[in-house]
């Protein structure tokens, strides 16, 4: 019930933030029966649905998104509903199809290119980079290349290290692209319907294992004008000790971090990043300037990640404010072993966001009060 | 030597009409026989090697035996990722054996062999066991890849196998590794094992143009009964032969796979139970096979059964063994990131938990 209330206030109005505090313990998602719940494959079906009914210049490109409904049934429905025209089954051709896709963009279409999983991506990267990401800069203005690039990302379950890559630190690294990451159902809609409406080039970082989650959606989330900002990070949890930022299904585990920290005395602001690039500077940083303390924390391999940048953006508008040395969760430094105990030592784990959130808090505490 | 192969192969207990049958053991002659394939090559740019392959009863036997092998382990390794002992991604490939067998008795294991991700049958045609098979597909550390690979990464270099791959389908590629390997004479086999399917999409959907057979262009290519593992042996022996005096050359086997895609893929949304249950019918290898063996007299249906309950046995056995064995230990994580690490550091999620210094 009181999270009914908070939905429908947001965290922007004072009341909204009153009902943040009186947020019980327990995991977000007990709810009244009131409140309508939608998996994340439900949110971006939908999401695709209506934003090709609303402008028919948008299509659907990609392996078995068609006749079979979807490699994880994402566009179920959507070749019966919209004809071979407009859902389109490709070869398995990643640089044909995406480079189809961009030059449709150019055109003024507004393609969105699946990719089985994110590694597929690789075969056409210089499709995504050079023949989009770039456009519209290289023809001053001429060229704008409103295509979206979406699929899974990230680790699944066991599929190993060539099926496992987390591509948010490479897409982002690149100006003239905008990536997003979505996490809850309501994130998947309105940042794909962000995605498609927006003129310039998408990377739509998904993720297989929260395809069948289910989070409650309020009305207004629902409504086909719905739409998220780009480059806006959501509070997910509000916290005054230590901010632990994520994006994708980190953010669920950052989630359970804090419940436990909570227990503990720590109370955790958690940032659903939502927007790698942009990537919501202010957002962290006013969050860093209350907490003074930060734990970034990332599936994908560590190094030039996405945490590094995060702690170079503090460092650079917020560094008096830190207290404490900022910490860094990501995937292990080493390709994805197979064997599921090797696996479940590359991926990180609750407690490691709560030992970390824990290092940063008790950094201050003089040594002799620790003996 | 025949007398020792009669006392080895036969069960201990025989009824009267077949221990008077079994005066004729279970061929192992290396006499010459000649059969016909199924049907004749079609060639591209290329005259097609003759339809009259020379082959032996032995090894006959030992198609029948490898080829079946094989079946089985995929038809475990089924049950396997269905009681969830086997994670992930499992590509299986059964109907496919004809292809693997064939090539490895026309090549040898100087010759190397790269494959995509249906790879666990290539394996075992390349000389890998049973057990380190299973052992991988668990992940343990008795596997071919030590747990590390998984189904679709299996490899054996001391066999010039080279995995083992889960990338693929870029036809540009294709088109690049043609060129290339024909500018320079390259003595390269090109193999398609045309399945019929991408994944969920028929052929007839996602190539403009059916025949890969011809798709080298200026390099030639043969179109194979790959159902026919006397064809296969045929056609990779007269493109070993043709690489390597003249450089690329395309061979197109024409097979099928039982199973979806993979174990994800029911395998029946975009074919029909028909389609799949006449192919099984018509051109199973493994039928094909038996066969021959009858029409030649090679060996009887009791002991071509017993060798199929003796192959069963030993796949449940490795699978046990398999099963018995332990993990991979946790230092493994850190391992063969690099052949030659410098001594840098490597991190696990937490890097003031978990970090080793790579050699």
């Amino acid at each position: 019930m009181l999270g009914v209330a908070r939905r429908r206030l947001g965290s922007g109005t004072v009341l909204g933030q009153l009902m943040q505090t009186l947020r019980p313990a327990a995991a977000p998602r007990t709810y009244s029966a009131a409140a309508k719940e939608i998996t994340v494959r439900e949110a971006l079906n939908s999401a695709l649905d209506e934003e090709m009914s609303a402008d028919p210049s948008v299509f659907l490109m990609g392996e078995e998104v068609g006749e079979y409904q979807g490699a994880y049934k994402i566009s179920k429905g959507l070749l019966d509903k919209y004809g071979p025209d407009r859902v389109l089954d490709t070869p398995i051709t990643e640089a044909g199809f995406t480079g189809i896709g961009v030059g449709a963009a150019y055109h003024g279409l507004r393609p969105i290119v699946e990719f089985m999983t994110f590694n597929f991506s690789m075969q056409a990267i210089d499709h995504i980079i050079n023949s989009a990401a770039k456009s519209n800069y290289m023809s001053a203005g001429q060229i704008s290349v409103p295509i979206v690039f979406r699929g899974p990302n990230g680790a699944a379950a066991g599929v190993g290290a060539q099926h496992s890559q987390c591509y948010a630190a490479w897409y982002a690294h690149v100006p003239g692209l905008k990536v997003l990451t979505p996490y809850s159902a309501e994130d998947a809609r309105g940042l794909l319907k962000a995605a498609i409406r927006d003129p310039d080039p998408v990377v739509f970082l998904e993720n297989e294992l929260l395809y069948g989650e289910s989070f409650p959606v309020s009305a207004e989330a629902l409504d086909s004008s719905f739409c998220l900002p780009i480059g806006k990070a959501k509070i997910e949890r509000q916290g005054k000790d230590v901010t632990i930022t994520a994006f994708s299904k980190m953010v669920g585990y950052a989630l359970q971090a804090a419940d436990i920290l909570a227990k503990e005395g720590i109370s955790a602001e958690v940032i659903n990043l939502r927007s790698i690039r942009p990537l919501d500077r202010a957002a962290i940083n006013a969050s860093v300037r209350k907490t003074n303390r930060l734990v970034t924390v990332e599936e994908g391999f560590p190094q030039h990640g996405v945490g590094a940048e995060i702690c170079m953006a503090v460092v650079e508008d917020s560094f008096e404010y830190l207290d404490a040395p900022v910490e860094r969760i990501a995937g292990a430094d080493v390709p994805m072993p197979y064997a599921a105990n090797l696996e479940r030592m590359a991926v990180p784990q609750v407690e490691d966001i709560v030992r970390a959130a824990k290092r940063a808090c008790y950094r201050a505490v003089p040594m002799a009060a620790t003996a | 030597m025949a007398a020792a192969a009669l006392l080895r192969r036969l069960p201990a207990a025989r009824a009267p009409a077949t221990a008077f049958m079994a005066a004729r053991p279970i061929s192992d002659s290396t006499a010459t026989l000649t059969i016909e394939t199924s049907i004749p090559f079609t060639a591209h740019l290329v005259d097609p090697p003759s339809r009259d392959v020379t082959t032996t009863p032995a090894e006959l036997m030992t198609f029948f035996r490898d080829m079946s092998l094989m079946r089985r382990m995929e038809i475990a390794a089924d049950s396997l990722y269905k009681a969830k002992l086997i994670r992930g991604f499992c590509h299986l490939y059964d109907g496919q054996e004809a292809v693997a067998v064939g090539m490895e008795a026309a090549i040898t294991r100087s010759d190397s062999i790269i494959t995509a991700y249906r790879d666990h049958c290539t394996y075992l045609a390349r000389g890998g066991d049973l057990v380190s098979a299973f052992a991988e597909l668990m992940g343990r550390e008795g596997g071919c890849s030590r747990g590390k690979g998984g189904s679709m990464h299996f490899y054996k270099k001391d066999a010039n196998f080279y995995g083992g791959h889960g990338i693929v389908g870029a036809q540009g590629q294709l088109f690049e590794a043609l060129n290339i390997s024909a500018l320079w004479k390259l003595p390269a086999i090109l193999v398609c094992e045309n399945n019929h399917y991408g994944m969920g999409t028929a052929e007839w959907r996602a190539a403009k143009s059916p025949a890969y057979y011809k798709r080298g262009d200026y390099v030639p290519g043969l179109k194979v009964d790959g159902m026919d593992v006397l064809a296969v042996k045929q056609a990779c022996k007269f493109a070993k032969d043709h690489a390597v005096a003249n450089g690329p050359i395309v061979l197109e086997m024409d097979t099928y796979r039982y199973h979806g895609h993979s174990m994800s893929d029911p395998g029946s949304t975009y074919r029909t139970r028909d389609e799949i249950s006449g192919v099984r019918q018509e051109r199973d290898p493994i039928e094909r096979v038996r066969k021959l063996i009858y029409a030649h007299d090679l060996a009887t249906a009791a002991e071509l059964k017993d060798m199929e309950k003796e192959i069963r046995k030993d796949v449940d056995a490795a699978i046990a063994k398999a099963k018995e064995i332990s993990m991979p230990d946790t230092s493994e994580l850190f391992t063969n990131v690099y052949k030659k690490g410098y001594g840098v550091e490597s991190f696990g999620p937490d890097r003031k938990e978990m970090r080793a210094t790579l050699p």
